[in-house]
């Protein structure tokens, strides 16, 4: 009989290489590189049960579905699907749990959180392998940004925990109660931390609801919050897909909702709490533009732009999927970016080289050929990256780039969610931040120029929560984030996002 | 020759810095206590809420972008205009006029303070854990619908749109319900002041007719309510649901007390912080 972790272990890269053909590789000018595939691999149970109350419970209906890893398209674990009915037992729990928690004296409920993160340093290795697994990203990524972030997420917050009076001027901090959190895929433990980290530190409890896709790491949270003795209720999580995700946000006993996702599904959640007296943060969808002047050192935004689009697959809500280059600089930027993108290698998540993993999903695959299939259609030129082959098995997507992008194009002004970047051109600066901020969207947005006062001024005009100038895809707990207009309200992260967990 | 009659006056609305009356022809009778006819104001409609929105939106980028001292001044100089109509206001407010201007003068001049403070206080620099600069600064959210208390028809709508505009937004007014004259003096008192013309727009009517209008206006971002039954709550979080308006609902403000409605908190809900990386080493 064959457990997960046996077929974690036999899914190893090693049998099956998938990375760049030699010969498009040599025939590209770019060394060939050995397989490096991270060895680790975490153990991962057959099936996961519900974490409420301090401990993992079968879900009451026995319903049970599976998380496969992207790359192989091999089953990883089943897990619980929460109903109604363990959605209010999570729900009981976190109020239940929320007198003694928020009585806490912030000092103790410090320590709570500092344990927290320490533990997600100690066991970082296994919890990137493990989200490189369950979601496709690079393990570069996982290893150098999800979890350290996460980790560093709970330390930064740890230390709120008592100084919550020092924050807000005039304001006599109390928590909100009980907060409903559900969270996307694209960042799977990191969302959790953002969303946990904030609340629990405000002395609040949480019903937690990760992504149907990545559910492995926020459930290895929960086992850490067990190891390390937060008391039970505080943190409660449940699984499952858009139907449990409705049960928290109907729950009449949720004080809160913190909602990371699409912007379609956050208007459908701020309908659903229009009646009630439930306060609502969204962080929802973007379609940032990156705007590189003609006085911009090109080789670092060329840099800039691929961090932007093609970091974690561009499954990222700030992606910077709408490339606006100046007119006199478009020709040197495209030929540079096609370069670059030569070299970047797509395929095995695991393999420590890998700058492009899997699609996360079949069906956000599907989303993304749906796009790139309607930009040929509206008669935009598509330019993919190298020409290796792809993985055999799993779901991976060449990334691209399009030119001849009209704004009215559907891949000009919709999330894709995906490795896929529209670029267009302008002629002045006027015209650049008309057209970024021509947007339901707003989210983030990059400028590269070497001049300072042209970049600040440009940063004032862009309607965008996060500007990031002369660098792009950048974060920090301590930074906060989150947009303006259709991207959402709230922030997260720093002393403005505990704002949202404070009533 | 008998006593002589006084004339009734018809309250305009308050659009665009002019004084418009309302396109739907609508008007409704004010009294006094003793039932006594004191004026008629003109019950808005949605054309007119339209008009004033774009009336706001005309005004939003160049209130925005003046100085955050030019901002203050220009704040503190409506309450100047409001102590030269002292008398006026109080006796639209009737009972105990005198003192809620007093109040509302006082409130208005702590708002003025903060146009060139609250970046001050409630923005930042954040030690991030690399080589760059990153600093987090409010920027005005946008037009503003100010629905207004029916108590307290002066305090509490200055109290209600002077955080608004103090962080540098337009906004469309509607005044307490049941006694809104006060509001149409407080419109005269804009109109001379030197804020620029659709910052503040005020319109008189019903909240059960309006509060959806409001809320489902695409040229408003940010809703600030306060006087609300739980019907007319739902209206605006419904309707704000469609552009994901922010919506800031007051519960049982006492207005006079300072602590309850001064302060940073009440200004927050009407930015937006933007958050800005730069490279810090080369």
């Amino acid at each position: 009989m064959s457990t997960a972790a046996d077929r974690a272990r036999s899914e190893s890269p090693t049998q099956a290489p998938p990375r760049l053909d030699l010969r498009a590789a040599a025939g590209s000018g770019i060394f060939e590189y050995a397989p490096a595939p991270e060895s680790v691999r975490p153990a991962i149970a057959d099936r996961y049960g519900l974490f409420i109350n301090g401990r993992f419970t079968d879900p009451t209906s026995s319903k049970r579905f599976t998380t496969i890893n992207p790359a192989t398209e091999q089953t990883l674990a089943e897990i619980a699907e929460a109903n109604e009915q363990d959605v209010d037992a999570a729900v009981k729990a976190a109020r239940a749990a929320l007198p003694a928690w928020s009585a806490l004296p912030g000092k103790e409920r410090a320590k709570y959180l500092y344990r927290i993160a320490r533990r997600l340093q100690e066991r970082a290795r296994e919890l990137a392998v493990l989200e490189t697994m369950d979601g496709g990203k690079p393990i570069k990524e996982s290893r150098d940004v999800d979890i350290p972030l996460a980790a560093a997420h709970f330390f930064h917050h740890a230390g709120w925990a008592d100084k919550l009076q020092y924050a807000f001027p005039g304001r006599e901090p109390k928590p909100v109660g009980v907060c409903g959190q559900i969270i996307p895929w694209n960042f799977p433990l990191l969302m959790a931390a953002w969303k946990i980290a904030p609340a629990i530190a405000c002395g609040n409890t949480v019903v937690l609801k990760p992504a149907e896709t990545t559910p492995l790491t926020a459930l290895r949270l929960a086992e850490i919050c067990a190891e390390i003795g937060l008391p039970p209720g505080v943190v409660n999580i449940v699984t499952g897909a858009g139907a449990t995700g409705a049960a928290i946000v109907n729950h009449p006993g949720i004080d809160k909702i913190a909602f990371t996702g699409s912007t379609e599904v956050g208007k459908l959640i701020a309908r659903a709490v229009a009646p009630t007296r439930k306060r609502l943060t969204l962080e929802l969808g973007g379609k940032s533009a990156n705007i590189i002047f003609e006085d911009a050192s090109i080789d670092q935004a060329v840099e800039g732009i691929v961090e932007g689009i093609y970091f974690n697959q561009g499954h990222v809500c700030c992606a910077g999927s709408r490339l606006f280059v100046q007119e006199s600089i478009l020709d040197t930027v495209i030929a540079k970016l096609r370069d670059r993108m030569r070299t970047l290698r797509v395929g095995d998540p695991l393999d420590k080289n890998t700058d492009v993993g899997a699609i996360n999903s079949k069906a956000q695959l599907a989303t993304i050929e749906k796009y790139l299939e309607s930009g040929a259609e509206e008669g935009a030129e598509r330019h993919d990256c190298g020409s290796g082959e792809l993985p055999a098995k799993g779901y991976f997507c060449r990334p691209c780039f399009f030119t001849g992008v009209q704004p009215s194009h559907a891949i000009a002004r919709e999330e894709i969610f995906g490795p896929v970047l529209a670029v267009m051109s302008f002629r002045t600066p006027e015209e650049a931040i008309s057209r970024a901020n021509n947007t339901p969207f707003g989210l983030a947005a990059g400028v590269w120029t070497d001049k300072g006062s042209k970049i600040f001024d440009t940063a004032r005009r862009l309607d965008a929560g996060v500007v990031w100038l002369n660098t792009y895809n950048k974060f920090d707990p301590t930074s906060p984030f989150g947009g303006f207009k259709e991207s959402g309200f709230g922030r997260e992260g720093g002393r403005h996002g505990l704002s949202a967990y404070l009533a | 020759m008998g006593e002589r009659l006084g004339i009734s006056k018809t309250y305009k609305l308050f659009i665009g810095g002019k004084f418009p009356r309302t396109e739907s022809g609508r008007s409704t009778a004010v009294n006094d206590a003793s039932n006594a006819l004191v004026a008629h104001v003109c019950h808005a409609s949605r054309k007119d809420l339209r008009d004033a929105v774009e009336a706001a939106a005309k005004a939003q980028d160049g209130w925005a972008n003046a100085t955050a001292y030019l901002r203050s001044q220009i704040v503190y100089r409506l309450a100047e205009m409001m102590e030269g109509k002292r008398a006026e206001l109080a006796a639209a407010i009737g009972d105990g006029g005198a003192d809620e201007v007093d109040l509302a003068v006082d409130r208005v001049v702590h708002f003025a303070g903060w146009c060139d403070k609250f970046s001050m206080v409630m923005g930042g620099a954040n030690p991030v854990a690399g080589p760059y600069h990153n600093f987090t600064v409010p920027f005005p959210v946008g037009v503003t619908g100010v629905v207004c208390p029916d108590e307290r028809p002066l305090l509490g709508l200055v109290s209600m749109v002077a955080p608004v505009i103090a962080m540098g937004n337009a906004c469309v007014v509607l005044a307490s319900e049941t006694n809104p004259i006060p509001a149409m003096v407080l419109a005269e008192a804009l109109a001379t002041s030197d804020l620029p013309s659709g910052v503040v727009n005020i319109l008189t009517g019903f909240r059960d007719e309006l509060c959806p209008h409001f809320a489902g206006h695409r040229g408003i971002i940010a809703i600030h309510a306060a006087g609300v039954s739980d019907a007319q709550r739902t209206a605006l979080r419904l309707g704000a649901a469609e552009n994901l308006k922010r919506v800031t609902i007051r519960d049982a403000v006492n207005f006079a007390n300072d602590a309850a409605c001064e302060g940073p908190a009440w200004c927050e809900p009407f930015v937006e912080f933007k958050t800005i990386w730069h490279p810090s080493a080369v």
